[in-house]
């Protein structure tokens, strides 16, 4: 469903500034994987994000979408097969309109826009009862302007807003970071149950090891602009934090030693 | 009284075909959240371009069309300036209207021209509309209210109001479609429309292009009222615009689309009787017009703020005295 293959990207290349923010990633997703991915700052994960999404584009290697290859796709092409939830739960909605002239719009994502009325009766209804999956009274309030809403009501939007229309991808870029832990929780949940509903392919970026425990059926650690592990299926399912940090640990250490040798 | 009633009448008159112009300016500045000044260019385009067809002969309908059209290129040009060629928004409308100047002067040929004795939308329709005994009737209304004097005709101002309402109810359903919601997004999340497959770079350039369209629609039309144009007719009017759209949604409000619009034709009257009544003061004449537009707009951005702090601090108080008061009983 998803495939990078080779990717490199280097921002700054040929200045003291050069860093190599993406090198040899390989990552193949079958339909319905739910990939977490973990990482210090300065991993490359948003940087994966991005170049997934299109705002970015590799500077070798290629980025295929249900076997179609879209490398060089710009965003707002790419985007009729991703959806996509911001860490920022401002970034996702759009402030002045309302909740309804909202999903409207995200409903026209992988179609094209016509000077149809947004927010017709029919669209009326199905918009309500995708509210109501939410369970947080939203389907009462269609009228409302988001920029009212509290930062959780519209992260759940924004989540509804991105996986309602079944996208090829879901793209969720630290999405319960910038919230509370009872409302993180909440979207963790929405999440897991939307993802399984629509049975999406994921790629979920967290800071939250247990959150990245959790979720999906698998997971991998970057760093330094690499993959440095991966883990999937049974294995995945009995890892913990402690062993996840004894394993950062075990190959970071490594490789410290290795630079130790060339740099000695 | 009689002098008030007619200068009040014209105010209207014209605050309604600048309220074309104002719709234009409201397009950019708060749907597209783009402070365009291609504007004071586009305004005197569609000015100069209606004229200057209907002195070559084109039926004054049609040269309204043409005005559209080039104000909507201008438009469309600031939009690929912006987005393409990744000029801000603000120096790209600049660059469009010191342009615009110039090529206002080519589409002329010469700083201003008259349209004395040439046909007009206004002036076609005289004849049908002096058949309907419209004006005989309203104006014997207005005798009969007390008014000395009479206003010569009332055409203009009918044929403006239907005219503007008619744009003024498209342009409310265009933001309610498709197309309109994912302009709305452009302006107010950028980002957020863009990951729903939006092409905003095209949206900026097509909002802008109407924007200036209904800008030089504004132009044509006052140019055909007032019987002429000039090169330097469009000085200023971005100010105008927004004093408008400022002035509109202080005092109409701005509950949903429809009435922001509905507020927008409102400012551009208000604004109008405002000035009429400013130069009626005895040391302040036409010079001043710009003077005072600006005091008008600063007095309409500052007002509602000041108002809007003093009903916190007396709410405040007032919640304060109630709280002391329960104590001491």
């Amino acid at each position: 469903m998803l495939s990078m293959k080779d990717i490199e990207i280097t921002f700054n290349e040929g200045t003291l500034d050069e860093k190599k923010a993406l090198q040899g990633i390989n990552l193949d997703m079958e339909k319905g994987d739910f990939v977490t991915v973990i990482g210090s700052n300065g991993a490359g994960k948003s940087t994966l994000m991005n170049m997934v999404s299109g705002s970015l584009k590799p500077d070798i290697g290629t980025v295929k979408i249900n076997d179609k290859n879209v490398t060089m796709l710009p965003e707002y092409k790419r985007s009729q097969f991703i959806g996509r939830v911001f860490q920022d739960p401002m970034a996702g909605t759009a402030p002045t309109m309302t909740i309804e002239e909202n999903l409207a719009m995200a409903y026209a994502r992988n179609k094209k826009r016509t000077l149809k009325v947004g927010v017709s009766k029919k669209r009326k209804a199905l918009f309500k009862e995708h509210l109501e999956t939410l369970h947080l009274g939203l389907e009462n309030r269609l009228n409302a302007k988001v920029g009212l809403l509290s930062g959780g009501e519209r992260q759940a939007l924004s989540l509804l807003m991105a996986t309602f229309t079944e996208p090829n991808i879901l793209l969720l870029d630290e999405h319960t970071a910038a919230l509370d832990p009872s409302r993180a929780e909440l979207i963790t949940n929405l999440t897991g149950e939307v993802v399984e509903q629509f049975d999406l392919t994921t790629v979920m970026v967290t800071h939250n090891m247990q959150q990245a425990l959790d979720l999906g059926n698998r997971l991998i650690m970057m760093d330094k602009g690499q993959i440095i592990l991966e883990v999937s299926g049974q294995e995945k399912q009995q890892l913990t934090i402690e062993k996840l940090l004894h394993e950062f640990q075990r190959i970071r250490g490594k490789q410290m030693e290795n630079d130790r040798a060339i740099l000695g | 009284m009689s002098g008030i009633l007619i200068s009040s009448f014209s105010a209207v008159e014209s605050g309604i075909i600048y309220a074309l112009m104002a719709l234009g300016v409201y397009l950019s500045f708060r749907i597209l959240d783009f402070p365009d000044l291609t504007v004071d260019g586009s305004f005197v385009t569609g000015g100069a371009v209606a004229a200057i067809s209907i002195v070559n002969g084109v039926p004054p309908v049609l040269a309204t069309f043409y005005a559209v059209i080039a104000g909507f290129i201008a438009g469309v040009v600031t939009g690929i300036l912006n987005t393409k060629g990744k000029i801000n928004p603000l120096l790209s409308g600049i660059l469009m209207m010191i342009a615009l100047y110039s090529i206002n002067l080519r589409i002329m040929g010469k700083p201003n021209v008259a349209l004395l004795n040439e046909p007009t939308i206004f002036n076609q329709l005289e004849g049908f509309w002096a058949s309907l005994g419209i004006d005989s009737f309203l104006n014997s209304i207005l005798t009969d209210l007390g008014a000395d004097t009479v206003p010569g005709t009332w055409v203009v101002l009918i044929i403006m109001v239907i005219i503007t309402l008619i744009i003024k109810f498209i342009t409310d359903y265009f933001l309610k479609t498709e197309v309109g919601l994912a302009l709305r997004a452009t302006g107010d999340n950028e980002k957020m429309i863009k990951s729903f497959s939006a092409n905003t770079d095209i949206l900026t350039i097509i909002g802008l292009g109407i924007s200036n369209a209904l800008v030089a629609l504004s132009g044509a039309f006052i140019a055909q009222a007032g019987g002429f144009t000039d090169v330097s007719m469009g000085i200023g009017m971005i100010v105008i615009g927004l004093a408008s759209v400022i002035i509109g949604e202080a005092l109409f409000g701005t509950k949903n689309i429809a009435r922001t619009t509905l507020a927008v034709i409102g400012g551009a009257i208000v604004y109008r009787l405002v000035l009429t009544f400013a130069l009626k003061v005895n040391f302040l004449d036409t010079s001043d017009t710009k003077l005072i537009t600006a005091v008008i707009v600063i007095l309409a951005l500052v007002t509602p703020k000041l108002v809007a702090t003093q009903k916190e601090a007396k709410r405040i108080r007032r919640k304060r005295a109630m709280l002391a008061s329960g104590k001491e009983s």
